[in-house]
């Protein structure tokens, strides 16, 4: 089993975990982009429509773009998912800091939604950690 | 029912800063040894309130928080012509001498978070006669930038939006949520560019990097507590910048980010009753 593996396991209920959290579609209602989201090891094509996840497909699709992209190591996603996880690793940014996840592309829509992601990307967290 | 009714008073005083007359917003509580708190760059001195509203610190300690101009209650001065707000070493120290002499302190002790921690350690190097004790929070020479500023502050994104959803990860995940949501909302409520101001002492005007070697903790104790959870100012930041001044105590919080007193103002109390309590003591022996 490839280290990436029960992180995409992990991934692949993120639109199922936002569905049950009518706040944060809320907040991100007026949110529309394709991202990037995933490890650096399996990327997954994120849509999101209204602040819904409406297509989530692993990377890469050929001639797929995407605006901006944020992936982190299979470890920095076991880290941060974990219940209470350590300094250093609870933030997205954090991550992105120490070196262990990368932010590239048009980051617009990531900052204007920035609590959005973060809190979109730490639903695993509150949902018993990493598959 | 009768309303319970918190301790701390709110004033404003006019202060002279650099020849311009400042009406700066405060709120004080008790009596004794003045101590002066400094709020995080673009909040406001609501993040004291904790503190302020602690009965057996006020016992012994006249504790002042007042918000820096542009900042909470303090508005810009009458002559601003809206220009960008930029606060600068000299200016930030200006205006604490300032307000420290117009309530005719003596000799307080100054206690300030992130940007006030960083001015904290200006005030060792040139200023520390004046002061009984320095206490730095979230304080280092110099840290490593994490992000643009230039996201807090344009048109095209909300600016209290982006500036809470940043810092919000400096808040360590045991923080009540109560007390969370309070200290982004200061955020969330700052003027447009305020935060990005302030940053400018932070990123670009004071790097105090070979300048600390200076202080002398035997004029002056120096005292630098900084969370295990704070990744812009990390501990190791905090340790490297103790490592050069001799007498500088240093701490690292558990279970603390970057706003300690007002993200968890119960686990702050472990740690800075201790330092107030050495200060206390000094003073009366």
């Amino acid at each position: 089993m490839k280290k990436s593996d029960p992180v995409s396991a992990t991934f692949e209920q993120l639109p199922a975990l936002l569905e049950r959290d009518a706040a944060l579609i809320q907040r991100g209602r007026f949110l529309d982009v394709d991202c990037l989201l995933g490890s650096t090891e399996q990327g997954w094509h994120v849509a999101i429509r209204a602040g819904r996840i409406t297509g989530m497909v692993p990377a890469p699709v050929l001639m797929r773009s995407w605006t901006f992209g944020y992936r982190a190591t299979p470890e920095a996603w076991t880290a941060f998912w974990q219940p209470m996880p350590k300094a250093g690793w609870h933030d997205l940014l954090s991550l992105t800091k120490r070196g262990a996840a990368t932010l590239e592309g048009d980051i617009k829509p990531f900052m204007t939604h920035l609590q959005y992601f973060k809190d979109l990307l730490a639903l695993p967290r509150n949902a018993g950690g990493i598959a | 029912m009768t309303a319970y009714i918190e301790p701390m008073i709110g004033r404003y005083a006019h202060v002279d800063i650099d020849g311009t007359t400042h009406r700066i917003y405060f709120e004080e509580a008790g009596q004794g040894i003045p101590l002066v708190c400094l709020h995080t760059a673009g909040s406001d001195n609501r993040q004291w309130r904790y503190l302020l509203a602690d009965e057996e610190f006020t016992r012994h300690y006249r504790i002042i928080a007042f918000d820096l101009p542009w900042h909470g209650k303090s508005n810009p001065p009458a002559n601003w012509d809206g220009s960008e707000y930029q606060l600068t070493t000299k200016r930030y120290t200006q205006t604490i001498r300032a307000f420290c002499a117009a309530l005719d302190l003596d000799k307080p002790v100054v206690m300030g978070c992130s940007i006030g921690g960083r001015i904290v350690l200006n005030l060792a190097i040139d200023h520390a006669s004046e002061f009984r004790a320095l206490i730095g929070l979230e304080a280092a020479d110099f840290q490593a930038p994490w992000y643009d500023t230039a996201w807090l502050n344009r048109p095209d994104v909300h600016g209290g939006e982006v500036c809470a959803a940043l810092v919000s990860g400096l808040v360590a995940p045991q923080s009540p949520p109560e007390a969370r949501m309070e200290t982004l909302w200061a955020y969330k409520q700052g003027g447009p560019g305020v935060f990005k101001g302030d940053l400018y002492f932070y990123r670009v005007d004071g790097d105090l990097r070979g300048r600390t070697a200076a202080i002398d903790t035997t004029t002056c104790p120096l005292y630098l507590l900084t969370g295990e959870y704070d990744f812009s100012c990390s501990p190791e930041d905090t340790v490297r910048t103790a490592s050069g001044i001799t007498g500088a105590e240093v701490t690292v919080m558990e279970a603390l980010g970057h706003f300690p007193m007002s993200e968890n103002p119960a686990q702050f109390r472990r740690y800075i009753a201790p330092v107030l309590e050495t200060i206390k003591q000094k003073h009366s022996s």
